[in-house]
């Protein structure tokens, strides 16, 4: 999209006299705010903040693996580095990304309502959310954790000199946001959808946000358990887990495992969501197999939840476990495989487009389809064998949760941004930051399955010298995909002021959100809207619907 | 609200606090009997979900409410037996060894 200067702005593309973001100015307003909009800017703010944590602790690592002695770092500073890197951008930024910043803002927009079932319930989550990132900031201060940000015991509980116990509270708190927010968005989407709109016209985005608050409502308190028995023995020493004291290392690794791989589900689902919208927004299709891809969602729920035990195949787990973990993984990658060729179905003789939005999308497609595959070898017990505790893992969950969840969401924030604030951003500068991420990260993970599938174990930083070339690559794509995170921070700033004003619709998509102002009003809508229409009906939309300037440029 | 009303409210209740005092007193008293292993983790877990359900149902006030909230609940019991039924098939397949295993 570009935003063209245009000196006679039309009617028809100014914001509204009067919008949540004007509503009220004061601090006050915005901390005691309980409009899912404004709840959704504060999450926007404060994980943009975190990811910009773990940013730098990611900064720091591919620094020091520039040379294979070890030479920037200590080998206990490298383990909290990574562990650290770890903690902020899972807890802190993946998991509320996409659901607290723009399932927030969009869910009552796009089913029509004008706000969430419990508004003072959003605020709080925010809150807890914030409590929970200041006491891991608390540690992080004083020299941070260093058991990798999967907390293995007895080493946490037992061994760690480090600040396992308030970080673990940091992030039991937060996960009272977590819950919070699938609370809210599981009976806002049961109970308060607009007059015609059934569960099978809803967006592909509101399916998979109903399938995360699924895993959002029943995964997060088995990690809360699971940190407060972690919290147990390492405070009182009441043996749950360490050998020494009668318990057994294994369970916690099930425990964690339980909540921490749907939580990678957590992440993706809602990527997922956003591709399909901007999937069928911009080659003007209907989504192909609507109904699979909504299911799928559902689909990949469900199985998430019995597939955790892959993470265990060489932690002493049975290998009669281990063999129906592995078919299970496999299962798993049916709906997700669903979700690909329908999105390539879609695609297929459309009138593609190539905004920003769309070479997020089509970049998710790429790296989430590589993510998935070797997925699907770690899941095979023969290659985990030899790959496991690899950078062939690191590279591969860099696929899912960066190539995936993290386009899913950049992608998600250019597409809305519109709607989000009323404004448009650069053109060129937005796809220049496309290309750049995708670029950037396909040069800093790709040698990492080169790597591990070679045995560079994860987690190490002194290393063999053959192991330079692919470690230099790597740290030289990371700067780049560094470039590529900064520049939207810089053109989205720089819009708020002097981007074009967006109109409704500045993309012609359907959908109930587009009906509503940019920036929306208080309530979201004039009246509440009635729903007639199926969903993705984009064959034949309206032209008309498309911004003025296009108009001026393309012809209408 | 009514006398009756009042009355008909509390009974169910009463009768509740007295089932979960009877089996905390069931549970105290079957921990002193041995039944050998696995039977007396099954008995003591037994009347814990028996306990539990009392509470989901009456105090919970699940009984009687509409599908939707039974659905909901029996969605957190099937996670809950989800995780306990993997796990434990690792814990109780790792005493099966590879010789121990019928040859095909």
């Amino acid at each position: 999209m570009q935003a063209t200067a245009s000196a006679a702005t039309p009617e028809a593309v100014r914001p509204p006299r009067h919008h949540y973001l004007n509503v009220d100015y004061g601090l006050r307003s915005w901390l005691l705010t309980t409009d899912h909009k404004r709840i959704g800017i504060l999450y926007l703010l404060s994980i943009t903040f975190f990811f910009a944590v773990g940013g730098i602790y990611a900064t720091l690592i591919r620094l020091e693996l520039l040379t294979p002695q070890g030479d920037l770092v200590s080998s206990d500073t490298y383990n909290r580095l990574f562990t650290m890197h770890g903690v902020m951008m899972i807890f802190f930024f993946l998991v509320p990304s996409i659901p607290a910043v723009l399932g927030n803002f969009l869910i009552p927009l796009m089913i029509g309502a004008k706000d969430v079932a419990f508004p003072k319930l959003n605020l709080a989550s925010w809150y807890m959310y914030m409590i929970g990132a200041g006491l891991t900031m608390y540690s992080l201060l004083h020299g941070g954790v260093d058991t990798g940000w999967t907390f293995y015991t007895p080493f946490s509980s037992s061994y760690s000199n480090s600040f396992v116990a308030a970080t673990a509270l940091g992030i039991f708190v937060n996960g009272f946001s977590s819950i919070f927010t699938g609370l809210n968005f599981l009976v806002t989407i049961h109970r308060m959808r607009a007059p015609g709109m059934t569960w099978f016209r809803l967006p592909l985005f509101i399916w998979s946000h109903y399938a995360t608050s699924l895993i959002m409502v029943l995964g997060t308190p088995v990690l809360a358990i699971t940190l407060v028995l972690l919290f147990l023995e390492r405070v009182f020493q009441i043996g749950f887990f360490d050998p020494a004291l009668g318990g057994d290392p294994v369970l916690f690794q099930h425990f964690f495992w339980f909540y921490s791989h749907p939580a990678v589900y957590i992440m993706i689902l809602p990527s997922l969501g956003v591709i399909s919208e901007i999937v069928a927004a911009f080659a003007r299709k209907p989504i192909f197999g609507y109904k699979f891809v909504a299911l799928a969602s559902m689909g990949i729920a469900i199985l998430g939840f019995l597939v955790w035990g892959h993470h265990l195949f060489l932690s002493s787990q049975s290998a009669y476990a281990a063999l129906v973990f592995s078919v299970l993984t496999m299962l798993i990658a049916v709906p997700s495989a669903i979700k690909v060729f329908n999105w390539m179905a879609t695609l297929y003789r459309g009138s593609i487009e190539y905004s920003t939005p769309m070479f997020y999308a089509l970049g998710f497609i790429g790296l989430f389809t590589i993510g998935g595959l070797t997925g699907l070898m770690l899941g095979t017990l023969g290659i985990d064998v030899h790959v496991h505790d690899t950078y062939f893992v690191v590279a591969h969950f860099h696929y899912i949760m960066v190539g995936g969840a993290l386009m899913g969401y950049l992608g998600g924030l250019h597409y809305w941004w519109p709607k989000i604030t009323g404004r448009l951003y650069s053109g060129f500068w937005s796809h220049l930051s496309a290309l750049l991420v995708f670029l950037g990260f396909n040069l800093t993970f790709f040698p990492q399955f080169i790597l591990g599938y070679l045995g560079m174990p994860r987690r190490y930083h002194v290393y063999p010298p053959e192991f330079q070339v692919l470690h230099v690559l790597s740290t030289a794509g990371a700067s780049i995909l560094a470039v590529g995170y900064l520049l939207p921070m810089v053109y989205f700033i720089w819009s708020l002021k002097y981007g074009d004003y967006a109109g409704r619709n500045p993309w012609g998509a359907v959908g109930l959100e587009w009906q509503a102002t940019s920036p929306p009003a208080l309530h979201n809508f004039e009246e509440i809207p009635v729903v007639d229409f199926e969903p993705y009906q984009y064959k034949g939309a309206p032209v008309a619907q498309r911004l003025p300037y296009r108009i001026a440029k393309y012809g209408a | 609200m009514s006398e009756h009303e009042h009355h008909s409210l509390w009974k169910p209740y009463g009768q509740v606090l007295v089932a979960l005092l009877v089996l905390t007193v069931v549970t105290v008293v079957a921990a002193n009997f041995h039944f050998g292993t696995p039977w007396s983790d099954l008995v003591a877990l037994f009347i814990a979900l028996s306990k539990a359900a009392l509470v989901v149902a009456f105090f919970m006030h699940v009984k009687g409410s509409t599908r939707l909230i039974k659905f909901a609940v029996w969605t957190g019991v099937i996670g809950i037996a989800i995780f306990f039924a993997l796990t434990l098939s690792d814990y109780a397949t790792r005493v099966i060894t590879y010789v121990d295993a019928p040859r095909m």
